[in-house]
C-alpha cells in the first residue's frame, strides 16, 4: 500500500501544471484551488489507508 | 479603539496565565523547558506541529499573498501536503533515535549521528540564521496587528517592541507546555475569526464565492492562476519541493517532535493533519476578496491585506477579536522560535566552548539568551522591506539544506562522510546567502536561459549543489580511506 504515497506528488507536482487556470469554476472555485483541495482530500484518505494497513500501527496501542 | 487594545491586552493576559499555569508542579529542567520531558500524548503534538501551519505567516502573509499575487499564493496550500506524507515515514526514526540517546535539540542529532561536535556548531548556526527571518515575520505581524487594532494610537515601531517584551516574557517563564496550552487556545481562536471572515466577506460583499471568483477573474483576467513567467509553474514546483522538504528541518518543528511520548503520534498526525489545512482555504478567501474592496496595497503593504479589508467592514470590537486571535498566532510560534534559537546557542554552541557546564547552567545560559535573540529580532524588523511570504522562504532556503545530510544519516549504512555533511551544508548555505545578499535570481544570472528554468526557486538551486558537494566529497572520503563508512553509524 505504500507506494499510494506518491500518488500526492504526482498530483500536486506533475498534475497542477494541467489544471493552471481560473475557468471553469468547479463548485465556485476556480479549477487550480479546486485540483489543490481534492489532493488535500485525497492525501488524508490515502494516508488513512496506508495508516490502516500498516503492521507498525498494530503493534502499538493508539493515542488518546 | 479602545475595545480593540482591551480585548487584546486581556488575551495577552490570558496567555500569560496559562504559561505560568502550565509551569506549576513541574520542575523546569533542561529536558523539561525545551521538549516537556517527552511526554506529550497526540493532541498536544499534534497543536505544536499544526501550530506551524497556523503562524502569523499563514493569517497575515498568505491572506496578503492571496490578495497581491494571486495563485502563486496556492502553493502553501500544496507543501503541507507533501510536507506530511512524508512524515508519516520520517518523523518515526528520528524520534527513536533522539529518545534513545536522550537528545533535546536538533543539532545534536547531527553530532550524533556524524560524530562531530564541530557539524553540531554548524548545524545550530544555520538554524538560527533560518530562525532569525521567522522571527521577523512573526514581529512585523505583531506589529501589523497592534498599530492597526489601536488605529494609529500606537506607532508600528513601539507595537514591535511590546511585542517582543510579550514574546520574551512569556518564553522565559513557561517553556514549551506554555507554547503547547497556548496553542491551544491560538487555534481554537484563529480557526473561528478565519473560517468566519472567510465565509462573511465573500458573500457580504459578493453575493458568494462563485461569484466573488468570477469578478476577480474579470477585472484581472488570470490573477488567480499561476502566470507564465515569474511564480510560474516552475517556481510553483520547486517552491512547493523546497518548502515540503524543509518543513520539518527547523530547529522549533524538530524539537517539538522530540516532545511526543510515542511514534504512533506522528503515523495519525499524517493523516489528520492535511485536513487541518483547509483552515488555509478561508484565509485565501479573506485575501480574494479584499482584491476588489481595498486596492492599491503594493509591496511589503499586501500583508496589511486582511486588516484593511476588516476594518472596512466591522465595528472596533471586531477588530479587536481578529486582533486578539492575531496576536496569539505571532505569540506561540514567537515563543517557539525564540526558545530553539536560545537553546541552540545554549546547549550546542556554548556548550561546545564550556565542555564543564552542566544541565542546569545550559538551562540558565539558555533563559537569559531569550532576550538577547529578541533584540536581534526587533533590530531586523525595524529594518523592514520584505513581505512576510518572503522572509519566510528565505528563512526556508536556509533550513532545507539540512535536508540531504539528515535523510541520509537515516540510512543503515550512511554513506555520507562527516566531511560530506560539512561540505553539503556549507555549499548550500553558501549558495543562498550569496543569492541573498545579491538580490539575484536565476533570471538575474542567466538571463538568457529558458523561462522554465529561469523561474526555478534558487534555494533548489543550492539543494542541487548542496548535494553534489556531499556525493563529491563523501566519494573522495571513501577513496581516501579505504573504508565503507568512517561516519558513526545509526544502531537502529
Amino acid at each position: 500500500m505504500r507506494f499510494l504515497a506518491v500518488l500526492p506528488f504526482l498530483g500536486i507536482l506533475v498534475g497542477t501544471p494541467f489544471v493552471n487556470r481560473v475557468e471553469p469554476l468547479i463548485l465556485g472555485l476556480p479549477l487550480i484551488l479546486a485540483w489543490l483541495l481534492l489532493w488535500i482530500l485525497l492525501t488524508s484518505a490515502i494516508m488513512a489507508v496506508i495508516y490502516l494497513t500498516d503492521p507498525a500501527n498494530r503493534r502499538e496501542g493508539t493515542d488518546a | 479603539m479602545k475595545a480593540a487594545l482591551a480585548i487584546i491586552a486581556a488575551t495577552v493576559l490570558i496567555a500569560l496565565a496559562l504559561g505560568l499555569r502550565a509551569r506549576r508542579g513541574k520542575d523546569m529542567n533542561l529536558e523539561q523547558w525545551t521538549v516537556g520531558g517527552r511526554g506529550f500524548g497526540g493532541f498536544l503534538v499534534f497543536l505544536l506541529m499544526a501550530g506551524e501551519i497556523y503562524t502569523t505567516f499563514t493569517f497575515l502573509g498568505g491572506s496578503g499573498y492571496a490578495y497581491g499575487r494571486g495563485g502563486p499564493a496556492l502553493y502553501i496550500l500544496a507543501y503541507g501536503c507533501l510536507a506530511f506524507v512524508m512524515s508519516y515515514w520520517l518523523l518515526p526514526p528520528i524520534w527513536r533515535y533522539a529518545r534513545d540517546h536522550s537528545l533535546i535539540s536538533q543539532p545534536d542529532f547531527f553530532v550524533s549521528k556524524y560524530d562531530s561536535h564541530a557539524l553540531g556548531v554548524l548545524v545550530s548556526v544555520v538554524g538560527i540564521v533560518a530562525l532569525i527571518p521567522y522571527m521577523v515575520l512573526q514581529l512585523k505581524g505583531l506589529g501589523i496587528i497592534v498599530a492597526t487594532a489601536s488605529y494609529g494610537a500606537i506607532s508600528s515601531a513601539a507595537a514591535i517592541w511590546i511585542g517582543a517584551a510579550v514574546v520574551t516574557a512569556y518564553v522565559m517563564v513557561s517553556g514549551v507546555r506554555g507554547s503547547a496550552w497556548t496553542a491551544a487556545l491560538k487555534d481554537g481562536a484563529i480557526l473561528a475569526v478565519v473560517v468566519f471572515l472567510g465565509i462573511y466577506l465573500p458573500i457580504h460583499y459578493y453575493g458568494g464565492f462563485g461569484a466573488m471568483f468570477a469578478a476577480i477573474d474579470q477585472a484581472k483576467p488570470g490573477f488567480l492562476a499561476l502566470p507564465a513567467r515569474g511564480e510560474s509553474i516552475a517556481w510553483f514546483d520547486s517552491t512547493v519541493v523546497l518548502t515540503a522538504l524543509g518543513f520539518y528541518m527547523w530547529p522549533h518543528t524538530f524539537g517539538s517532535l522530540y516532545t511526543a511520548r510515542h511514534e504512533g503520534v506522528f503515523r495519525q498526525n499524517a493523516i489528520i493533519l492535511p485536513l487541518y489545512q483547509l483552515i488555509l482555504l478561508f484565509v485565501f478567501f479573506v485575501g480574494f476578496a479584499a482584491i476588489l474592496r481595498v486596492p492599491g496595497l503594493k509591496g511589503p503593504e499586501i500583508d496589511l491585506a486582511l486588516f484593511r479589508v476588516s476594518i472596512q467592514t466591522f465595528d472596533p470590537w471586531v477588530i479587536g477579536l481578529i486582533g486578539a486571535a492575531g496576536v496569539l498566532t505571532a505569540l506561540v510560534p514567537g515563543s517557539m522560535i525564540l526558545m530553539a534559537a536560545a537553546t541552540l546557542l545554549a546547549n550546542n554552541i556554548y556548550r561546545v566552548m564550556h565542555r564543564a557546564a552542566d544541565d542546569d547552567h545550559i538551562a540558565r545560559t539558555a533563559r537569559l539568551l531569550v532576550p538577547l535573540v529578541a533584540l536581534v529580532a526587533v533590530w531586523f524588523t525595524l529594518q523592514g522591506g520584505e513581505t512576510i511570504v518572503a522572509l519566510l522562504l528565505m528563512g526556508y532556503a536556509f533550513v532545507t539544506q539540512l535536508f540531504p545530510a539528515l535523510l541520509m544519516s537515516l540510512a543503515r549504512h550512511n554513506p555520507v562522510t562527516r566531511t560530506g555533511a560539512f561540505a553539503g551544508i556549507c555549499v548550500g548555505v553558501a549558495t543562498v546567502a550569496a543569492i541573498t545578499l545579491t538580490h539575484s535570481t536565476l533570471a538575474t544570472l542567466f538571463p538568457t536561459w529558458p523561462d522554465a528554468v529561469k523561474d526555478i526557486n534558487v534555494g533548489i538551486v543550492a539543494l542541487v549543489l548542496n548535494v553534489v558537494a556531499l556525493s563529491v566529497v563523501s566519494g573522495i572520503d571513501h577513496a581516501l580511506s579505504g573504508r565503507t563508512s568512517p561516519a558513526k553509524r545509526s544502531p537502529s
